[in-house]
């Protein structure tokens, strides 16, 4: 059959950011995929040689819109390191809590996208609204729903009451009983197994040989987790599983994902029960002596690297960083080949590529009348809420159903 | 740290010219350098016969004189293997490492672009990371380079170009 070469993006509404792939196709098989990346390449390393350490903490926070706190206490560590830096235990603790939320957030958004991509759109329906759970915990605990600002080079710069922590514990209890619904929905509903099961294929030895990283590496049974093997913050005192599964396609990496979150809800409690009091801030000098060091972090896509090199001045000589997708988009057009052209957004989509949202206030202006106002985020919900009731859709049964839910 | 000081030795006793060089900075984390006419036959020894099978990436720095690289090696234990090379800035040609570690390629690609590395035996492929007509000569992570060079090159925003 003569072969068709198809392009992908670099603008495609199969894609969520900027990326091209030139796939080669024999009738609707998959041959071969090239690959055009950098469309988003915005100069962050360099830019990070130009700025205080302190600056840098802000600006690589920014890397990514969904792993922000990975990125930023990947970096702290590295500076924490070279400085010799002794960081607070409840700082470490605070560190690891607000990494999990962040886990869980990530996770659930990617089960939404990931629904949303072989069309069963209920599912990203439940998994964003069980996410606003976490994301108005994010908010409440660090002011914002994304970029937590949490940390500084030394500890952290918030610290919780014990009724936040406290807290805490109810939203654990919601999501987890949410968590095994969809644990029953990966694991029982036969259309979602039979989509997902054989697509995107990627074995054990192909993950290994390409560096496949986090969920996607374990669900090839690659056994590997940063929080375990080179533990970082407090995860040296928490236990739990790290999950891998040997399906090898994108029905493993969802299972993984989803049993992963209900380690994400062990550790949290653990935390809860077990933070210890004390400061959550060393002093730290404003120039770091020269040294280098490299930090690893287990992001919710994977692995995250960043390489810090000091020169002793208040700026970096040069700040590295490698972020899971990089690592995973080697093992893509291995996933893609002999797979149906159809099975490519739902296998790009499986290794989590990253993907920003950030909305907190909105600025609605009435050019014509010169008049502006602010929409908190509440009265942008109860605006939204009421903008479907009056097209007729009411969704407060359910609401009050969920509510008496949570409440059991 | 017994078993980083096992990894020390054992590279210092199979490579005795590179001894001085090892040093394990702390709990899985070691630093080394080798020289450039002996350095992939370091990498292949502790990707083949000491575990390090993991490529996590290549960082690369300006050094003034020099272009150095770091291979950041890990095993599936954790324990990191920080690999440098240094090369002369005037000609910085390397090897490709994609024998050993075929995910390696597009880290390759972006020291070619960002640094200016020349790097022997690279499949063809796009380029990584910069823009298509990017100009010729200009490396945004070297030392010297100013975002102020790009527009004396008369290359501004809006011809960007990407395949």
């Amino acid at each position: 059959m003569a072969r068709i070469k198809i392009p992908i993006g670099p603008q495609h509404p199969a894609l969520k950011e900027p990326e091209s792939f030139r796939i080669t196709l024999s009738g609707e098989r998959i041959v071969e995929t090239d690959m055009r990346l950098g469309y988003n390449h915005r100069g962050i390393e360099k830019a990070a040689e130009e700025r205080t350490y302190v600056q840098d903490v802000y600006l690589l926070e920014r890397v990514c819109g969904i792993c922000s706190h990975s990125h930023s206490t990947c970096f702290v560590q590295a500076v924490e390191e070279i400085a010799g830096l002794v960081v607070p235990p409840r700082a470490q603790y605070i560190r690891t809590l607000i990494a999990e939320l962040e886990r869980i957030h990530s996770h659930l958004l990617w089960l939404g996208v990931a629904g949303h991509e072989v069309g069963f759109d209920t599912l990203l329906m439940y998994s964003w609204r069980d996410r606003e759970v976490v994301m108005d915990t994010l908010a409440s605990l660090s002011g914002n729903r994304v970029n937590y600002g949490m940390n500084t080079i030394g500890g952290v710069r918030r610290d919780f009451t014990r009724e936040q922590l406290d807290g805490l514990l109810k939203v654990m209890d919601v999501l987890e009983e949410r968590t095994k619904y969809y644990i029953e929905v990966a694991t029982q509903e036969i259309t979602l197994i039979n989509r997902l099961s054989g697509v995107g294929s990627l074995s054990h030895e192909d993950a290994v040989k390409l560096g496949a990283v986090g969920p996607t590496g374990r669900a090839s049974n690659v056994d590997r987790d940063v929080r375990r093997d080179d533990p970082y913050a407090a995860y040296k005192d928490l236990s739990f599983k790290v999950i891998t599964d040997t399906h090898n396609d994108v029905y493993g990496r969802t299972v993984v994902r989803v049993l992963e979150l209900m380690e994400s809800y062990k550790i949290i409690r653990q935390i809860v029960a077990q933070i210890p009091d004390g400061p959550v801030t060393v002093k730290a000098p404003r120039k770091i002596p020269a040294g280098e060091a490299v930090s690893l972090y287990e992001a919710p896509r994977g692995e995250d690297i960043h390489f810090v090199k000091a020169n002793g001045t208040d700026k970096p000589e040069r700040v590295k960083v490698r972020a899971p997708t990089l690592a995973n988009l080697h093992s893509v057009s291995k996933m893609l080949e002999n797979n149906n052209l159809a099975d490519v957004p739902i296998t790009l989509a499986a290794i989590d590529p990253c993907f920003s949202c950030t909305d907190r206030m909105i600025r609605v202006r009435e050019v014509s009348l010169g008049k502006s106002e602010m929409l908190s985020w509440e009265s942008l919900r109860l605006f939204g809420i009421g903008w479907y009731l009056e097209r007729g859709i009411d969704f407060s049964a359910l609401n009050a159903k969920l509510k008496r839910q949570e409440k059991k | 740290m017994a078993n980083e000081e096992t990894i020390r030795q054992e590279l210092a006793t199979k490579f005795p010219f590179m001894a001085e060089k090892i040093v394990v900075k702390r709990e899985r984390r070691i630093f080394a350098e080798a020289p450039a006419d002996r350095f992939m036959e370091v990498i292949a020894h502790a990707a083949v016969a000491m575990g390090f099978v993991n490529l996590c990436t290549i960082t690369g720095l300006d050094e003034g004189e020099n272009l150095a690289f770091f291979y950041h090696l890990a095993r599936n234990d954790g324990t990191m293997l920080n690999l440098k090379l240094a090369v002369p800035k005037a000609k910085p040609v390397i090897k490709t490492v994609s024998g050993l570690f075929p995910g390696c390629v597009i880290y390759e690609r972006e020291l070619v672009d960002l640094l200016g590395a020349e790097v022997e035996g690279l499949p063809p492929g796009e380029r990584y990371p910069l823009p298509d007509n990017w100009p010729a000569g200009q490396y945004p992570l070297r030392k010297d380079w100013k975002p102020e060079m790009l527009d004396k090159a008369g290359f501004s925003k809006g011809d960007i170009k990407n395949g």
